[in-house]
C-alpha cells in the first residue's frame, strides 16, 4: 500500500508554478525524509497529499484510489507550529478528541498528563502542545503521517522524545511517514530514504 | 559626548564586560480570577556577561522565557512587567531612561520575524529609521551600501515587507542592525526555518559584526547554530541560566560539560546519540525549592531538593549544579 503524488502541478498564479510535474511516493511502514530550500514548495506539496489544497494538476492516489474526500482522511498533516493548529478557544481534551477519542495507551506513551487535558492550549508550551497534536492524529484508519517541520521550534531533547515516540507508535501502526525538514542530520538519523526537492521541482 | 563614550569603552574592551547582566528576576502581574492578581515568574536568578568582540548564545527551549531576556534589555517590557536584579551597560547600570536614549543607536535588536516590520512601510525606510532631514542623504547612501554588501538588489529599497522572501527579510532585519552602527547586537532566534545556505549567510552576518567589535547575543534553541559561531554558550533553562560553556567543550560524550542538563541536551542531538531524558520543562506556576532541574536529574541527591545551588567556576566555564567540583 502507498500513498503517491502524480505529476503533481502547482502556482498560486498562473504563470508562476511552485511545484511542476512532482511525482513522490511513501510506502506504508516506510519513513521518507523530503528536503529542499527555503521556498521550492516542500509545504505546499505536504498541503496538497494531505488534502488541504485541491486545485491542482495532478493526482493523489492511495492504493491506486483517490483519497476520499469525506469521512476520515487516512493522510494526516502536522504543522510546524502546534499553537496555529489548536482551536484557542476549547480546552485540551476537546482538541484531543475532535476527530476520535485517542486512546489512553497513546496518552501514556507521548507523557501526556491528566492535568493537562484541563488546560487551555495558552497553557502549554509549543512541544506540549506537538505531543497533543501528534496524538490525535495517529489514529488507527490513518495509514499516513506527514511531518512538516514538526520539531524545529523545540529542543534537542525534546525533539529526540517525541521522534522517538513517533518511531515507535508508527512501526506499531504500520504507518508511512513523510518527514519534511532542513535539518540533513535529523533526516539521515530518522529516514529509510530521502528525496530532494529541488527549483525545477523534480523529485530525485 | 559620543566621543567621550567611545573612549570609555575602548579602554574598557579587553578586560571588562560590554553588557553585565546579574541575578536578573522577572515576573508578570496576572489577574487570576476575578480581581485576585497573581505573580508569575518567568526569570529567576539570571546571569550573563557580554564582551566586544565576541559572540554569547543564550540556548533553550521554545518558549522558556528566551526573548524576554533581550527585552529587559532594551526596556520594551509590558507595563504588568515586575523586573529585579541589576543590569550594567559599559560600567554603569542600564537604567530605562538610559535604555530608551541608547536603543537604536548603541542597542540592537535583530527581532525574530516578518511581523516586526512595519507592513505600510518600504523597507528602505524601515532600515533608515528616524534621522534629521540633513542627514536623510546621507543614511541613504549607508543604507545603499550596506544592501550591496549583503546582496540586496537596488529594486528591494522600494519593496513592502510582504514582498521579501525568507532570506531577503533576515537580510533586511540585520541591516537595520548594521546601519545603527551599535556596540551591542541582540538577535532573537535569527534560524529557525532556514535552509542551510541561508542558515550560514545569517550567521556569518553576526560574525561580522562581533569581529568589527560589537558584542553579539544570539538567542536561539538550535544549539547546531549555535555552536558554529560563538565563543561562549549559555544554556538556559526554565528562566535561568544553568552553565556557561565554552565552545571547545561540546564534543565527544559531552564529558567536558559540566551541567547534566547541557549534557542530556548534547546528547539529544541527532547527530549524537539521539537520547531523549524523561520528564517535562517545569511550568512556570510550578515553584520548586531547590534545583530547577530537580525532577528530571539522574545525579540528584537530598541537597539538591534544598535551595538553588549558586554559581561555581570550574574549567574555565560556570555552573549552578552541587554535584560537580
Amino acid at each position: 500500500m502507498c500513498l503517491k503524488g502524480e505529476n503533481i502541478s502547482f502556482g498560486y498564479k498562473r504563470n508562476n508554478l511552485i511545484l511542476n510535474n512532482v511525482n513522490i511516493s511513501v510506502d506504508r511502514g516506510e519513513v521518507l525524509g523530503l528536503i529542499g530550500d527555503s521556498g521550492s514548495g516542500k509545504s505546499t506539496l505536504c498541503k496538497i497529499l494531505a488534502g488541504y489544497e485541491n486545485n491542482h494538476k495532478g493526482n493523489v492516489i492511495i492504493d491506486g484510489k483517490k483519497v476520499p474526500s469525506k469521512g476520515y482522511n487516512p493522510v494526516q498533516l502536522v504543522f510546524q507550529h502546534p499553537e496555529k493548529a489548536v482551536n484557542p478557544k476549547w480546552k485540551m481534551k476537546d482538541i484531543l478528541n475532535e476527530g476520535h477519542i485517542v486512546p489512553q495507551d497513546i496518552l501514556d506513551s507521548f507523557g501526556i498528563k491528566k492535568s493537562w487535558l484541563n488546560r487551555w492550549p495558552n497553557e502549554l508550551s509549543g512541544g506540549e502542545l506537538q505531543r497533543f497534536a501528534l496524538a490525535r492524529s495517529l489514529s488507527p484508519e490513518t495509514k499516513f503521517l506527514i511531518a512538516d517541520e514538526i520539531t524545529t521550534m523545540v529542543d534537542a531533547i525534546t525533539q529526540a522524545q517525541i521522534w522517538n515516540i513517533v518511531l515507535d507508535i508508527v512501526k506499531e501502526l504500520n504507518i508511512g511517514v513523510l518527514v519534511v525538514s532542513h535539518e540533513k542530520n535529523l533526516i539521515n538519523k530518522l529516514c529509510d530514504n530521502v528525496v530532494y526537492l529541488d527549483a525545477i521541482n523534480s523529485v530525485n | 559626548m559620543r566621543s567621550k563614550a567611545k573612549i570609555c569603552t575602548e579602554e574598557n574592551k579587553k578586560t571588562e564586560a560590554l553588557l553585565k547582566v546579574k541575578d536578573l528576576s522577572l515576573s508578570f502581574i496576572q489577574y487570576a480570577s476575578g480581581l485576585r492578581q497573581t505573580e508569575l515568574k518567568v526569570i529567576s536568578d539570571l546571569s550573563i556577561e557580554a564582551y566586544s568582540g565576541k559572540i554569547l548564545a543564550v540556548v533553550g527551549s521554545s518558549g522558556s522565557g528566551k526573548s524576554l531576556l533581550a527585552h529587559a534589555i532594551l526596556g520594551i517590557l509590558p507595563s504588568n512587567a515586575i523586573l529585579n536584579g541589576r543590569i550594567e551597560y559599559d560600567g554603569k547600570e542600564l537604567t530605562q531612561e538610559k535604555k530608551e536614549e541608547i536603543r537604536g543607536k548603541e542597542i540592537a535588536l535583530v527581532p525574530q520575524s516578518t511581523t516586526y516590520l512595519d507592513p505600510l512601510m518600504r523597507v528602505s525606510n524601515q532600515v533608515i529609521g528616524c534621522v534629521e532631514k540633513e542627514n536623510e542623504g546621507l543614511m541613504k547612501k549607508v543604507q545603499r551600501e550596506i544592501f550591496q554588501k549583503y546582496d540586496l538588489k537596488p529594486n528591494v529599497e522600494r519593496m513592502f515587507p510582504h514582498e521579501l522572501s525568507g532570506g531577503m527579510t533576515r537580510r533586511v532585519l540585520v541591516s537595520t542592525a548594521v546601519i545603527s552602527s551599535a556596540k551591542l547586537v541582540i538577535a532573537d532566534e535569527p534560524t529557525p526555518g532556514l535552509d542551510e545556505k541561508t542558515l550560514n549567510e545569517t550567521l556569518n552576518y553576526f560574525k561580522d559584526m562581533a569581529n568589527k567589535g560589537c558584542a553579539v547575543i544570539i538567542i536561539t534553541h538550535d544549539i547546531e547554530a549555535a555552536l558554529k559561531i560563538s565563543d561562549k554558550i549559555a544554556v538556559f533553562y526554565a528562566g535561568t541560566v544553568l552553565e556557561v560553556a565554552n565552545v571547545e567543550d561540546f564534543k565527544n560524550n559531552g564529558e567536558n560539560l559540566r551541567h547534566p542538563y547541557t549534557r542530556a541536551l548534547w546528547n539529544a542531538l541527532p547527530q549524537n546519540k539521539f537520547q531523549a531524558i524523561k520528564g517535562h520543562q517545569p511550568m512556570q506556576d510550578e515553584v520548586t525549592d531547590g534545583c530547577i532541574f530537580y525532577e528530571r536529574c539522574s545525579k540528584k541527591n537530598v541537597l539538591c531538593s534544598k535551595g538553588i545551588p549558586q554559581f561555581k567556576d570550574v574549567n574555565g566555564g560556570v555552573v549552578r549544579c552541587n554535584n560537580v567540583s
